[in-house]
């Protein structure tokens, strides 16, 4: 690890401010950026933690939408959205070992837009909105391909707005090593409006799988996708998983958080 | 009725108390005055010629105290091999030198050409990259493929070298035309060609090394993370650096895993001393866990095809065996005799095969040195023939049980000399079947089988009945085959005036448990309570010259060399007894404690007959020395022959692929058990490994040589979810006949015996499941490929 400073700031204008210092980065739960500073492929010179800022943090319900503070760890929307809004409690608390749950935020997963992170999945079927810094993102815009987002230079995400569907589930199939998502299905039901999101399968990260939309929208049961695949070509082919096997995945997945979602 | 204490109870493990309290000392606890961290330059290609090493800028750098590169050892000794094997022609293996840091070339990714020592680990680390970024290596194409690495002589690990082999192996070469012809005639042959799996070890404490120099003496102390500080001592001081062997002491500490990967000496250790020498000032290493997953011996990573001939019975008639054996870019000390020693002559199994021949191919790759591993060669052989005799069983329509029943070597017939050249002493694996039958419930197979159908799950049940050989002895005879070491251990055992006891032990304790259950033993002997022995290991400076702990040897050969020291404590005892109690030596007897006159109330307590022999007031000067102290050294007259059945069950989602472990039933033959709970936890971690193996694990080499699997995020290590709940016996004991406690060694048997018997189960699963095309499925079984396997 290089030398860094630290600022931890405890209002969100402040951490604006910090973020404009040249080589500034926000540390939310450093699960993923200090790792990557140990083995010195990032060099942040001010490093802005946005941990000690309570207006970015907790979880909170107001009729049908649910709102997470972006710096809000795992755990504590395992624990605090277990009522409101089950499936995705259950995917944070699928998140990770404990030591993760309890660090890592819902801000910096979003961020960093892993392609095989969870959270991603959840926030796009949900169809949630991004609140930053600067301005809301639709969840249909911000993710734009591996570890890519809407976010721009210094932009903060300060919190997710998730309107909370009738039915929802999310199924995970773990990579074998990292126990992230090799190839996940996040099932949400509004009306008869179905959103399916996929995680862990694609070159180009988190997305829509419409096919499987359209099926589910005329017949939300399982039967539905059985058998049906996502395309092939798109999927992330490594030792973890063929490319078609992570297609066939997609539908097996999503056949079982609908059947979750059901139950 | 379970013993309290002594021999055969289930004493808690008196090193888990500091252990499960953070008071564990290991290496890295270990922080000197004055000391400076060692960081090492290492290779991101596989293969490459060195055509500059600059250190010059980095040798300036803030806080940089030294710089080494691979010219400084050019003229010290190399990392030997520690056995010599013979080709089938006769010609001995081709043994390159293996320096302390790479010269000339790079061979692995990993491989140190430089190391930086600074005033702080963060100093070092920047001189280190400073001098990767100023350092000129030219790759060349990397020799990854074992076939093609022989196919292609023209590329070469070595340049020395040409077909990148390091011998070509018979065993036995004189079996090898009649194998040839009863295969030819034989009524079926069944042929399998796998492969067994290369693995990281993964201790959880990585490697670590501490040199210190004292400039006063000239004294040299090493610290460090070794399973056998005698070895490393002689290796690094004898054959490295020529320091001589009085000068230097090895201390290796508390120990947080080895599996092997700890037995061998390492380069860093050399460097490390090198540094202090120069510095006069500790110089310290930790491995980073890349630098573990990159540079510590691996294991396996054998290519088989394997060949059984039996009759339409499924009565063996005869195995042969090719295999190519990845020994990696260098041989590492105990890397030439474990595909062949620890493997060939384990070919015949528990079965009264009447031909077999074994030959191994051994490669030189731009991979990792592979070495040793929990097992060590027994698993390569155990897998090879239990996954061939199951896939005869389908083809011929057989029961394997029965298959199995067919083949064992009877009680009867022991001592029992087998065509690889192996004499097992005593066995039963009849009755380990049949126990492993009787505690998995074989016969509620079925009922079991469709409540997992009603749940959209395949079910499957796979055997295993597997032999290994621990112990490895005696001396005269595995010289004789080529190795360049001794196989004995010792142990002295030192009684205090006041009666307690230190046992001083060759074997060290890196989780195993020797504290705990070498304590009971002497405390049975001498009749005295388990606290007031203390078990001494890990420092050359107070133990006697041992052999160190790999290979299941601890208390099957370590534990007998104090065993019989503690006879020779006794012996002394009685004389002293003799002595005070006027009586006649031969009068004297022994028990619970107490030396005492036959046929009288006479008698003196240990305690007594201790005081006396270190304030010998009244005690036969004339004919006995004071002090009450014994070494033994014990070589062994064979090996030892744990033998078991293993019994998996597995649950398989055929939509996804994901294979579930759900039971897994183990009936062990270990001999007597000294200690029932430390023999369950050895089975639990070793079977632990071979499910890990199995299913989890893979080590892959890209075609350049990069290690894709280097790091946890894509390394699948086994964890408590992917395990079962163990069910372990080990009621069938036939004990040793050939050494005095009658123990066979249990720390390998569960790494040896359980992947086969999880992938027969997978196979089973899918078969009972109607899909039948499926015949193998290659280690480590995952998701992907059983999904493959069966869409494909
Ligand atoms: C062992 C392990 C297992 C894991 N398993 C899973 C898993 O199964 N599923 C899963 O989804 N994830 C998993 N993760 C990832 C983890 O859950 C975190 O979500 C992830 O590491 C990022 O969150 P963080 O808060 O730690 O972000 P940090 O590491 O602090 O930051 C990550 C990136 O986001 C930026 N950033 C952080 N917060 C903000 C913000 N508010 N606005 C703008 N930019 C920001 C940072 O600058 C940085 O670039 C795992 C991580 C580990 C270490």
């Amino acid at each position: 690890m290089h030398n860094f400073d630290f600022v931890k700031p405890s209002s969100l204008a402040e951490a604006v401010k910090a973020m404009q210092a040249e080589g500034a980065q926000a540390l939310s739960g450093g699960q993923t950026l200090i790792s990557t500073m140990k083995q010195r492929l990032a060099a942040p010179a001010v490093l802005v933690s946005l941990t000690g800022i309570a207006e970015m943090k907790g979880v909170s319900v107001a009729g049908r939408v649910m709102t997470i503070g972006a710096a809000t760890p795992h755990a504590v929307v395992a624990k605090e959205a277990a009522k409101a809004y089950p499936a995705l409690a259950a995917l944070a608390g699928g998140i990770g070992d404990p030591a993760v749950r309890s660090r890592g935020t819902i801000g910096g997963s979003l961020a960093n837009n892993d392609p095989a992170a969870c959270y991603p999945a959840g926030v796009l079927a949900s169809a949630a909105t991004i609140v930053t810094s600067r301005r809301e993102i639709a969840a249909d815009d911000f993710f734009q391909g591996l570890f890519t987002t809407a976010l721009e230079e210094g932009e903060i995400i300060t919190a997710v707005r998730f309107p909370i569907p009738d039915r929802a589930a999310y199924a995970k199939f773990l990579q074998p090593a990292s126990r992230f998502s090799l190839t996940s299905a996040f099932v949400a039901r509004t009306g008869s409006a179905v959103r399916v999101a996929i995680t862990g399968a694609s070159e180009n990260g988190v997305f829509r799988w419409t096919e499987g939309e359209r099926a589910l929208s005329a017949n939300f049961s399982p039967q539905a996708v059985k058998g049906l695949k996502a395309n092939a070509d798109d999927m992330i082919g490594d030792l973890h998983g063929s490319k078609a096997y992570r297609a066939a995945l997609v539908g097996v997945m999503t056949a079982r958080a609908v059947a979750m979602a059901m139950a | 009725m379970p013993k309290d204490f002594g021999i055969g109870a289930s004493s808690k493990r008196r090193e888990d108390v500091r252990f499960l309290t953070g008071q564990g000392h290991y290496t890295d606890d270990l922080q000197l005055h004055g000391q400076a961290h060692a960081v090492f330059v290492r290779s991101n290609v596989a293969h490459g010629r060195i055509r500059s090493v600059n250190t010059a800028r980095a040798a300036t750098m803030p806080g940089v105290l030294a710089v080494f590169t691979g010219e400084d050892f050019k003229d010290v000794g190399g990392n030997p091999a520690g056995w010599l094997i013979k080709s089938r022609n006769g010609e001995a293996m081709r043994e390159p030198k293996r320096p302390v840091l790479a010269h000339g070339k790079v061979r692995h990714v990993g491989d140190a050409y430089a190391a930086v020592v600074a005033e702080t680990y963060q100093q070092a680390k920047d001189a280190a990259q400073q001098i990767a970024d100023d350092s000129v290596i030219e790759e060349l194409p990397a020799i990854i493929d074992m076939a093609a690495a022989v196919a292609d002589a023209s590329n070469r690990v070595h340049d020395e070298i040409p077909d990148n082999l390091c011998y070509d192996w018979g065993w036995i070469e004189d079996n090898r035309a009649r194998v040839d012809e009863v295969i030819k005639s034989a009524p079926h042959v069944t042929t399998l060609e796998l492969v067994n799996n290369r693995l990281v070890p993964n201790a959880m404490e990585p490697r670590a090394s501490i040199g210190e120099y004292f400039p006063g003496t000239g004294d040299y102390r090493l610290t460090t993370t070794s399973q056998n500080p005698h070895l490393t001592r002689l290796l690094v001081a004898a054959f490295v650096l020529g320091i001589p062997e009085n000068k230097l002491t090895v201390v290796a500490p508390d120990v947080g895993g080895g599996f092997g990967s700890k037995i061998y000496h390492y380069g860093e250790e050399a460097l490390v001393l090198t540094a202090a020498r120069k510095l006069k000032r500790p110089v310290r290493w930790t491995a980073e866990r890349s630098e573990s997953f990159l540079t510590d011996a691996h294991g396996r990573d054998h290519v088989t095809r394997i060949e059984l001939a039996c009759d339409k019975q499924g009565n063996f008639l005869a195995f042969r065996t090719e295999t190519m054996a990845n020994v990696g870019a260098y041989l590492s000390n105990f890397a030439t005799v474990t595909p062949t020693f620890l493997h060939g002559t384990l070919m015949a199994g528990p079965y009264k095969v009447p031909n077999v021949y074994v030959n191994v191919k051994t490669v030189f790759t731009n991979t990792a040195p592979v070495d040793a591993y929990r097992g060590a060669g027994r698993p390569e052989a155990t897998f090879s023939l239990e996954r061939v005799i199951d896939k005869m069983c389908r083809e011929l329509n057989l029961d394997p049980f029965e298959v199995r029943r067919r083949n064992f070597i009877t009680p009867d017939m022991f001592p029992y000399t087998t065509p690889v050249g192996l004499a097992y002493d005593t066995g039963n694996y009849e009755a380990t079947l049949d126990k492993v039958m009787e505690i998995a419930d074989v016969a509620g197979f079925e009922a079991r089988r469709k409540a997992s159908a009603a749940r959209g799950k395949l079910r499957g049940l796979g055997l295993s009945t597997w032999i290994e050989a621990c112990g490895i002895a005696p001396s005269h005879l595995v010289g004789v085959l080529g190795s360049r070491v001794g196989l004995y251990d010792a142990a002295t055992v030192r009684v205090n005036a006041t009666g307690n006891i230190s046992v001083m032990t060759g074997a060290h304790s890196h989780g195993q448990g020797h504290e705990t259950v070498f304590a009971q033993i002497v405390a049975e002997k001498l009749g005295i309570p388990e606290s007031s022995v203390e078990i001494v290991h890990g420092d050359t400076s107070k133990i006697p010259f041992g052999m160190g702990s790999y290979g299941s040897r601890s208390l099957a050969v370590c534990g007998v060399a104090m065993s019989k020291a503690v006879d020779k404590i006794i012996a002394k005892g009685k004389k002293i007894a003799a002595h005070m109690l006027e009586a006649s030596e031969a009068d004297i007897t022994f028990e619970a404690g107490k030396f005492s006159v036959a046929g009288t109330d006479k008698a003196k307590t240990f305690g007594e007959i201790a005081f006396s022999a270190y304030v010998p007031h009244n005690y036969p000067l004339e004919t006995l020395e004071p002090g009450l102290e014994e070494t033994a050294f014990y070589d062994p007259a064979n090996f030892t022959y744990p033998a078991g059945a293993y019994l998996c069950e597995v649950e398989v989602d055929a939509e996804t692929g994901k294979v579930d472990v759900v039971a897994f039933h183990c009936a062990d033959d270990f001999g007597n058990i000294m200690n029932p709970m430390v023999v369950e936890g050895q089975v639990h971690g070793g079977v632990g490994q071979g499910i890990g193996q199995a299913l989890c694990e893979n080590t892959f080499y890209d075609e350049n040589g990069q290690l894709l699997t280097g790091s946890y995020m894509d390394y699948a290590m086994p964890r408590a979810a992917d395990l079962p709940f163990y069910n372990v016996d080990y009621s069938c004991q036939t004990p040793c006949t050939h050494n005095p406690l009658g123990v066979k060694g249990c720390g390998e048997a569960g790494a040896i015996g359980s992947p086969p018997a999880v992938v027969n189960a997978v196979i089973d699963a899918l078969h009972r499941g109607g899909i039948t095309h499926v015949t193998h499925i290659d280690m480590p079984v995952s998701p992907n490929r059983v999904w493959s396997a069966i869409h494909g």
